[in-house]
């Protein structure tokens, strides 16, 4: 798997959701993505590419093209 | 602007500094709920409010905090609620309700880790709550006691939750918890009652110490029921100093009509205003701000509530400033004492509220 679809599937295994609905989410769109998710969500990217989110990312995390932005720093490249 | 405060350090202004920013923010908080929130501004009219004659927040007028169980206060369209935090309550009585919408939702979350971390540090640490899962289960909606541990979920690395269902200590949780995070420091976090009935009385009736020396016991929301036991906040500590080995205390103050903006302990166990906030004891007689060191009702201003007037309101507690700009843990800003409800007046801490069943 390369790093986008590792990327995406955090999203399908963390809120339990079909991979077509993944790319373009946002926050809170859907009742799934809520503050509870949003931990699973954030566990299973953290699982995915073994790395240790900074909470200030954690809360500006707020879409599928946000993370993707965000990772970088981590030196997850997409 | 909120965004003019994330660009400072928690606790770095001091007393005319502070006045400045908080006054300005909440002007145009006051505003804001005047325009969006009728009965706010029936309040605001009905007391002769006029903006022209604010120079200090210390002067705006406050709403008792018990109007939110009497009305629906919002200052969003209905629509835009994505989220209602209810307040602790013991049975038969009401509770107040919190609309959030996503914005709001997301400032006290940001705020409430920020001020976190200047006491526990930048890194996530793992976390023991001493607290039942099934206590997050509803997603919709949360009580505070809900709300609480949720917020506090993005500064963890990790949760794991101590007690099963039944509200009981599952000691094997709690082992293999130790075993994984063995030299590492890390978080208990609970209810100030919870954690001295599930966790150290319940380890004390099983005749068992662990070692927890590498924790911070964090706690909130209420001493009652242990302050009726004759504990005092001293020899609480002193407990789980001997069974557990903890040296870390981080109790806070708080509410849900201004979450996020959590007045913590500090080194010296002063609790601390930080820039977001701030607490203003007054007398009985008049409501003129108490002097340091005098006890009167606690109101509460933050810059936080958007969509809901919860801006300034007077709380049912009793308080006093022990002083300003000067704990030697070099925290800027006021250091309280919070000694409680007002007699009388409904229990509602988290805390307490639990306590009231045994």
């Amino acid at each position: 798997m390369n790093n986008k679809e590792k990327y995406i599937n955090a999203f399908v295994e963390g809120l339990e959701i079909d991979a077509d609905k993944v790319e373009g989410l946002k926050y809170q769109e859907i009742p799934e993505w809520d503050s509870v998710g949003h931990m699973s969500l954030v566990a299973s990217i953290e699982d995915a590419f073994d790395i240790m989110m900074e909470t200030d990312d954690i809360i500006d995390f707020n879409s599928f093209d946000k993370g993707i932005e965000l990772l970088k720093k981590y030196n997850v490249e997409m | 602007m909120l965004e003019d405060f994330y660009e400072l350090n928690p606790y770095e202004l001091d007393k005319d500094a502070k006045e400045k920013m908080l006054t300005k923010e909440l002007l145009e908080l006051t505003e804001l709920h005047r325009q969006k929130c009728e009965p706010y501004g029936n309040m605001l009219a009905a007391q002769g409010y006029e903006k022209e004659k604010i120079t200090s927040y210390y002067d705006l007028p406050f709403y008792p905090v018990r109007m939110f169980k009497e009305e629906e206060l919002l200052s969003i369209d209905k629509e835009e609620i994505f989220k209602t935090m209810t307040s602790s309550g013991t049975t038969g009585q009401k509770v107040s309700k919190i609309y959030l919408d996503r914005d709001n939702a997301m400032a006290q979350q940001k705020v409430l880790i920020k001020i976190l971390g200047d006491y526990l540090g930048k890194k996530r640490l793992p976390m023991l709550i001493i607290d039942s899962p099934e206590i997050v289960k509803n997603r919709q909606s949360f009580t505070a006691r809900g709300a609480a541990i949720i917020g506090l979920r993005i500064a963890a690395s990790k949760m794991t939750f101590a007690l099963n269902e039944d509200m009981e200590l599952d000691l094997d949780v709690v082992t293999e918890f130790l075993e994984k995070n063995a030299g590492k420091k890390f978080v208990i976090f609970g209810f100030t009652f919870l954690v001295w009935k599930h966790l150290y009385q319940a380890m004390k009736e099983k005749g068992k110490k662990l070692d927890l020396s590498n924790a911070y016991l964090f706690t909130g929301g209420g001493w009652k029921k242990i302050e009726a036991e004759k504990v005092s906040r001293e020899e609480f500590k002193e407990c789980f100093t001997k069974q557990f080995g903890i040296t870390h205390f981080l109790d806070h103050y708080g509410m849900v009509e201004q979450t996020g903006c959590i007045y913590a302990e500090c080194e010296c166990g002063h609790l601390h205003a930080s820039i977001y906030s701030d607490i203003i004891p007054r007398r009985y007689e008049d409501f003129s701000p108490c002097e340091i060191g005098e006890k009167g009702i606690l109101q509460v201003v933050s810059v936080l509530p958007h969509s809901y007037p919860g801006h300034s309101l007077l709380t049912e507690d009793e308080g006093m400033i022990l002083g300003e700009d000067d704990c030697p843990c070099g925290r800027k800003g006021k250091y309280v004492k919070i000694f409680g409800r007002v007699k009388n007046a409904e229990l509602r801490g988290c805390s307490d509220v639990y306590a009231s069943k045994f």
